[in-house]
């Protein structure tokens, strides 16, 4: 019954007026974005988080997870009714959504995208209420060294997982560490690698380095393709699925549901493993497989649920463990900390309110989501005739002005301009800027808890792997570098992470 | 044989990854190392800078056996129009104000783009920061003048 009294209290959080408004905010942004192509939710995330420093965290955060879930609905539109995915997670949605929209059945490839991804959205919901108090209960009698490892275990995890070369993207994790560490050093005070700037002292901001990457560096490599925006809109007739639709994607719903949540815990998958790999288990499954890539409406209802499941249940970790399992959850995290809130398990016992509001709001947002969307889908997909050239200087305008509003720097400015240029030259050179992120947010902490280790167990190495605890993170590293450096697994997984 | 090493991605990001820890660990030295007991601050940089050396060298020795081409192409007017944009934007706030930084960040922006249409841009730019003074200064109330006085 504990769950309950949670959740009603969780609920009583979320249905504040103030609370609802900056949720219903996010999922309105939210699906705009997923919507657009060209703008993603990492780099909304980070543009707009400076602008929400003077509201209370609460609100704060639900409106930044809003963001994050609303993009998958918004992405799901886009693909059905024009075959361009706004969200790399909706490519798959793509093959049987637009193929059902071309013969006259869009309306109900939306509808059954929304009930599944609305499904999802309340199994993970559940999901969250049901692990995360014992998660983080278990993680409380964690020590240094055991908070080492699980956080060795995450980037390492998040980095082979990712798609993209293994070593670069370690690589890059270490690239990551090492700018987290930048500025006045907790123990000596010393100010590393800030070269006189006093603007260093404090450390670069999570802002400025993802706004910087993600957005700025985003727009280059927009800039640098040929635009080949073609937009083709099948009209919405029927929004009503009928009785073998729904009977059809029943199965589906409930599987992708579960292949979701699975990826979603596992750090570094992105939504669009999990919805490939749902499509993938649909195909295996059905009794005609030849109907898929014609509209099979199975190959809408998998995927849906399990990128939607996949973006929720990444919250399990990131909530629970102060683990973040994506680059968007580092974003989060990063979030958390500028407002003061240190995360790691004792979030839910000395934020009760934030912990489960969120995650009533999550599923109010769900809500949401169904019921807004899909009369609003004619706006949406008008929206997509805006010309990229038209919406990149007004992403520009939004980063500066939130990037300058920070600090009222400059300085932060020419950051942002630097780690822009960083950003094209990494994704030229195929060095994945997300594992850098998790690396970025996580430096700190990964220096500080190796410290304690070490000084506890007086410079002994042994003290990872003597805590059973400990030696099963870092067992389960091993194992992970192992299984995905074989050349075979390798080759498989890129092959989905790619989409 | 001769390896093709300008447009070797590998070559190149390991090159990068060598750089960074090497250089990462060149400014550590700076800061006192201690002991594995008690680390100083130059501890964990220096380990993480070695390690970076590490990757960086097998990735440049998988850049020379598999000689692979860098892919995706960058636009040179993009890659230096943008970022010099907003470095101007950074000067312009702290020495003209507001409408000037903006008025430069958003022509200079949509310069960047392939396709420039000089009335169109223009009205963008008067769009765009008359939205921006009415949301962020008038709405949101951020303390920063408009023009500043010479």
């Amino acid at each position: 019954m504990e769950l309950f009294n949670h959740l009603i209290f969780g609920f009583s959080v979320a249905l504040s007026l103030q609370n609802l408004l900056y949720c219903l905010i996010g999922v309105l942004v939210g699906t705009l974005i997923g919507v657009l192509p060209g703008i993603g939710p990492m780099a909304t995330i980070a543009m707009l988080l400076p602008l929400t420093f003077n509201v209370p965290a609460v609100p704060a955060m639900i409106m930044l997870a809003g963001i994050y879930y609303g993009a998958m609905y918004g992405g799901s539109t886009t693909s059905i009714l024009v075959n361009l995915p706004g969200e790399t997670a909706a490519v798959v949605t793509c093959i049987d959504g637009y193929q059902m929209a071309r013969q006259g059945r869009a309306g109900a490839a939306l509808a059954i995208a929304a009930i599944g991804s609305f499904f999802a959205g309340t199994v993970c919901t559940l999901l969250i209420a049901l692990f995360g108090p014992p998660l983080a209960e278990f993680a409380l009698k964690f020590s240094s060294a055991e908070y080492f490892s699980l956080m060795l275990m995450g980037l390492v995890a998040a980095a082979v997982l990712a798609h993209g070369d293994m070593a670069k993207s370690l690589a890059m994790v270490v690239v990551g560490l090492l700018l987290g560490i930048v500025g006045a050093d907790v123990n000596s005070g010393v100010k590393r690698f800030s070269f006189g700037f006093y603007e260093l002292a404090d450390g670069i901001g999570v802002v400025t380095i993802a706004v910087g990457v993600f957005a700025v560096g985003e727009i280059i490599s927009n800039l640098s393709d040929p635009e080949e925006r073609r937009v083709f809109t099948s009209k919405v007739t029927n929004l009503f699925p009928t009785k073998e639709d729904l009977k059809r994607s029943f199965g589906p719903i409930v599987r992708g549901t579960g292949v979701g949540a699975f990826f979603g815990v596992l750090p570094g998958t992105t939504p669009a493993i999990a919805s490939f790999s749902s499509y993938m288990v649909e195909k295996k499954l059905a009794k005609e497989p030849s109907r898929f890539g014609h509209g099979a409406i199975e190959g809408v209802a998998g995927p849906e649920s399990a990128n939607n499941a996949d973006a929720q249940c990444k919250f399990i970790p990131m909530l629970t463990l102060g683990i973040p399992a994506s680059g968007t959850m580092a974003l989060m995290l990063g979030a958390l900390m500028i407002y003061g809130i240190a995360p790691g398990p004792q979030v839910m016992t000395e934020k009760p309110d934030l912990f489960w509001g969120l995650i009533a709001s999550m599923w109010i947002g769900n809500v949401m989501l169904v019921v807004l969307n899909l009369p609003l889908i004619g706006m949406w997909v008008s929206l997509l005739k805006v010309p990229y050239r038209l919406l990149f200087p007004a992403i520009m305008v939004f980063s500066a002005i939130g990037i300058y509003s920070v600090n009222n720097s400059s300085f932060d400015i020419y950051l942002m301009a630097i780690f822009g240029i960083l950003g094209i030259v990494w994704r030229m050179l195929d060095c994945s800027p997300v594992p850098m992120m998790l690396g970025f947010v996580l430096g700190p902490m990964v220096e500080e808890n190796l410290r304690r280790a070490l000084q506890v167990s007086r410079g002994d190495l042994s003290v990872f792997v003597t805590r059973p605890i400990s030696l099963g993170f870092i067992v389960a590293t091993v194992l992970i570098l192992i299984v995905m450096a074989a050349p075979t697994v390798r080759k498989r997984w890129g092959a989905a992470a790619a989409g | 044989m001769k390896i093709e090493l300008r447009n070797n991605k590998d070559f190149w990001a390991g090159i990068m990854l060598i750089g960074i820890g090497a250089a990462s660990i060149f400014f550590a030295r700076g800061y006192p190392f201690g002991t594995t007991i008690r680390m100083g601050p130059g501890y964990f940089p220096s380990m993480l800078g070695g390690i970076l050396v590490l990757f960086g060298i097998y990735v440049v020795v998988m850049g020379l056996r598999r000689g692979e081409k860098i892919q995706s192409h960058c636009s040179l007017r993009a890659l230096i129009v943008l970022p010099l944009s907003v470095v101007a934007f950074g000067v312009l706030m702290n020495h003209a104000g507001f409408i000037p930084a903006l008025a430069v960040l958003v022509f200079g922006s949509a310069s960047a783009g392939r396709e420039f249409k000089f009335v169109e841009v223009l009205l963008l730019t008067v769009i765009l920061t008359g939205l921006s003074v009415a949301v962020f200064i008038s709405g949101l109330g951020l303390p920063y003048p408009l023009i500043k006085g010479f």
